[in-house]
């Protein structure tokens, strides 16, 4: 296999790895006001993703990373092309990460409730936004032959592109109910198992019209394999919650988001950004891609580090295996008030 | 103003903030993991309490070097762009390399380290953080690598078929010499940065209270005051190698630095000066001769070449005109006053912060505790002087290096992304440093809260039992 192919694949499983673990996170955070009756319950909702919602945004920069190494042009055509939606993104997820930590370090109503709603929008706003982007990707935007973007902030918002940003948002919903329900115990294990049966069927029904859609506008055999198996996933997930099977559920919209990036990444290759313009101007694996002595280097590292990083990061997920309940927060809060 | 100009604003501000942040981490990672393993070592309660005070402060910190690291990750391809294409075949694998390598063991191990005390033995909580401290290093390292090679570029060559720069030698970048230089140089000023931070907090905490927490605080100033002398030491060792690297690579940024315009042989070094700098007149109102020579070669007798000398080697070089928007036509002169400046405050703050810790040092020694009101200014001035020498180094080598982006390769403005407007980048520049400027209020609101509640109480951690109804021994 070419190595662009090789890297083409990778950054297809670093995404995979950014929706599959920051979407349960993302979902939790966009649930909080929803699930939780009171502080307390809040405080059992953050909990559950503490000590690994950094971790799994890291697999955002790494991918970010991985394509200005393999993939220039793809990266600089990407981000200064969608240039108002990435800072939108970059400012939610600015607020976020600063929320969890600052969160807890006041006791004040107002302080709590101000950075509750830095992780509701921060929340949101990137998991509809990154589901614009990737169908905009799909989709095709204007690109010139110098490789450049020459649309505009609201070329981006066309109604397939906001069924895509809304599709993610109820997977991740979904997926998030199912975490919470996976790791909790108690009255708020019930209520997220419900709402995740309710959200699970608007979510899959947005994700049949969003993968159809696609299917018809770029798909290939590949990728309707993908779409199909990504979409029985949903629905063995969706079954497994109905029979309070939680770890199965989980399983299932992890394997749904999984599946359904992957088919996206198949159904795109060989291009990377498919231009509107002309199919003259597209960018493919080989026309954006760096030397194959980078991508030599590149993947040297890949192959040692990859492994080693999936090991510590599922170590994590062993340590913290335990379900938390509110009894599991302390009550004692730090001695001045903040805010 | 247009796209270009937002744009190279718009990256100094959001990168300077950015390392406001970072050397406090890289340092006082390293000062937590030092307290936490004397705690494992000795189970002395003092140093559990230093581990969770100057934990929960690094925490705090942490999360803003975090979050806007974010954004100086993407921001080369949102307003970078033709650079991000021109060099994405050398420029971007230290980068994708520091995502894998560095940020997942620190956002990783970090989280284990917050929420594992009663899950994780002692031995391997301490462990967690030292392999956090490892991970910011690992980071440095490969933002460092990157950004040497800007300084001089090693290892590539360029292809006039794809119009681009291409790595040849993944290892010249990493073994760059201006890497090997400034590596050691950033870490030991991250080392001094936070021993400055843990110096002044301790000195202020140790004037508040009275008894075993001011014997505690005392212990934690002298630790802090002893780290910042061998920092400092190794600061201006690497500070010396970098000067004379960076004279060999980059003579212009020597001769800006102090506004030398024509060759000499004995330059000297003015302390202050007075009068324009563009070279119509200046005169210096102290001077040490000979300093400029030694610190560019090693030798007080050595030849520092001049900035109109160097120009006219520059011309015949690169031609007469690299970047004639931002300089007159074959212009290769950075802005002279903000790099004479730059380089003075970077190297006077720097001085001194180790002049107050010396002075420290000898008001607490033999069980002494001053409590004069001048040394609590001292306090809460001293976290502050090394953190704006950063600033100043890093102003003083990224504006030393113009107008080139990659030095005698790529001018910063031909860099620029071409299809960003300005009311996008506009639009970026207020949105993003309002909310860094909220951000940064909040940030010293709770520092100074968390300081202000001292010491967490003398409790050590319940072992990692298998009583499942146990309240978390920490929970957010």
């Amino acid at each position: 296999m070419e190595l662009t192919t090789v890297w083409f694949a990778l950054i297809a499983v670093l995404w995979i790895g950014y929706f599959t673990l920051e979407g349960f996170d993302f979902g939790v955070g966009m649930l909080l006001p929803i699930l939780a009756r009171d502080d307390r319950e809040r405080r059992v909702m953050i909990n559950t993703i503490g000590p690994v919602w950094d971790g799994n945004e890291v697999w955002l920069l790494v991918a970010g990373g991985a394509t200005f190494a393999a993939f220039p042009e793809w990266y600089a055509t990407l981000f200064s092309g969608f240039y108002l939606p990435l800072l939108l993104i970059l400012l939610a997820l600015i607020v976020r990460g600063v929320a969890f930590e600052y969160r807890a370090k006041g006791i004040e109503d107002q302080w709590r409730t101000r950075w509750d709603a830095a992780i509701v929008i921060g929340s949101f706003l990137p998991s509809l936004l990154w589901g614009v982007a990737f169908a905009n990707i799909l989709h095709g935007v204007p690109i010139d032959a110098h490789k450049e973007y020459t649309g505009g902030f609201f070329n981006l918002l066309n109604p397939y592109a906001l069924l895509g940003g809304v599709t993610i948002v109820l997977l991740f919903l979904t997926h998030g109910a199912i975490y919470i329900a996976l790791k909790t115990d108690g009255p708020i294990r019930e209520r997220a198992r419900e709402l995740g049966l309710k959200v699970g069927l608007g979510a899959a029904v947005a994700a049949v019209l969003f993968l159809l859609w696609t299917q018809i506008l770029t798909g290939n055999l590949g990728s309707a394999v993908f779409y199909v198996l990504a979409a029985a996933a949903l629905v063995a997930g969706l079954a497994a919650l109905l029979r309070a099977r939680e770890g199965w559920a989980f399983i299932g919209t992890f394997a749904c988001i999984a599946l359904a990036v992957a088919g996206l990444f198949v159904a795109l290759f060989p291009d990377v950004m498919p231009s509107s313009t002309s199919s003259l101007f597209d960018l493919t694996t080989s026309n954006a891609s760096s030397t194959h002595y980078t991508l030599t280097v590149m993947t040297i590292v890949a192959v040692i580090m990859t492994p080693i990083v999936l090991a510590y990061q599922s170590w994590t997920y062993w340590v913290f295996r335990k379900r938390i309940s509110v009894h599991h927060i302390p009550e004692e809060r730090l001695e001045a008030p903040v805010g | 103003m247009d796209p270009l100009d937002l744009a190279r604003w718009q990256f100094g501000i959001i990168t300077v903030y950015h390392f406001l942040f970072v050397p406090i981490t890289i340092g006082l990672s390293a000062i937590v993991a030092g307290y936490e393993t004397a705690w494992v070592r000795t189970r002395n309660p003092v140093w559990l309490r230093l581990t969770k005070f100057f934990g929960k402060l690094f925490l705090i910190n942490f999360a803003l070097g975090v979050v806007t690291g974010i954004v100086q990750e993407f921001q080369f391809g949102m307003n970078w762009s033709d650079y991000s294409r021109f060099v994405g075949d050398i420029f971007g694998a230290p980068l994708a390399v520091e995502g894998l390598l560095a940020f997942f063991l620190e956002s990783t191990f970090l989280g284990l380290w917050i929420f594992g005390w009663d899950r994780l033995s002692p031995r391997l909580h301490a462990t967690c953080i030292w392999l956090v401290h490892l991970g910011t290093l690992f980071s440095a390292y490969f933002i460092l690598a990157a950004n040497s090679w800007m300084q001089h570029p090693v290892g590539y060559s360029y292809n006039p078929k794809t119009g681009r720069a291409e790595l040849h030698d993944f290892f010249a970048v990493l073994l760059n010499k201006v890497q090997l230089a400034t590596f050691p140089h950033v870490v030991m000023s991250a080392y001094l940065t936070a021993a400055a931070f843990v110096l002044g907090v301790s000195l202020w905490s140790m004037q508040r209270n009275e008894g075993a927490v001011k014997e505690i605080f005392r212990r934690a100033v002298r630790t802090g005051a002893a780290l910042l002398l061998v920092a400092g030491v190794g600061v201006a060792i690497t500070g010396d190698i970098s000067g004379k690297i960076m004279t060999e690579v980059q003579p212009m940024k020597m001769a800006a630095a102090e506004g030398l315009y024509d060759t000499q042989t004995k330059a000297p070094f003015s302390i202050l000066e007075w009068g324009s700098l563009n070279g119509e007149h200046h005169t210096s109102i102290i001077e040490v001769p000979g300093l400029l020579s030694f610190l560019g070669t090693g030798s007080f007798n050595g030849e520092i070449k001049g900035v109109n000398q160097l120009r006219a080697e520059y011309q015949a070089k690169y031609g007469a005109d690299p970047g004639q928007k931002y300089y007159s036509p074959g212009n290769y002169t950075p802005m002279i006053p903000v790099t004479y400046w730059s380089f003075r405050f970077m190297i006077g703050l720097g001085l001194l912060a180790a002049a107050i810790a010396i002075a420290i040092l000898f008001v607490t020694r033999r069980g002494r505790a001053p409590n004069s009101r001048w040394w609590t200014r001292a306090a809460i001035a001293l976290p502050l002087l090394p953190v704006a020498a950063n600033s100043f180094g890093w102003i003083f080598t990224e504006i030393g290096r113009q107008p080139w982006a990659v030095f005698g390769v790529m001018t910063t403005a031909q860099g620029v992304s071409p299809s960003v407007s300005a009311f996008d980048v506009w639009t970026s520049m207020i949105l993003l440093t309002l909310l860094y400027a909220v951000l940064a209020v909040i940030e010293v609101k709770l520092l100074l809260t968390t300081i202000k509640a001292g010491l967490p109480e003398d409790a050590p951690p319940a072992d990692d039992s298998d009583d499942l109804d146990r309240p978390l021994a920490f929970a957010y």
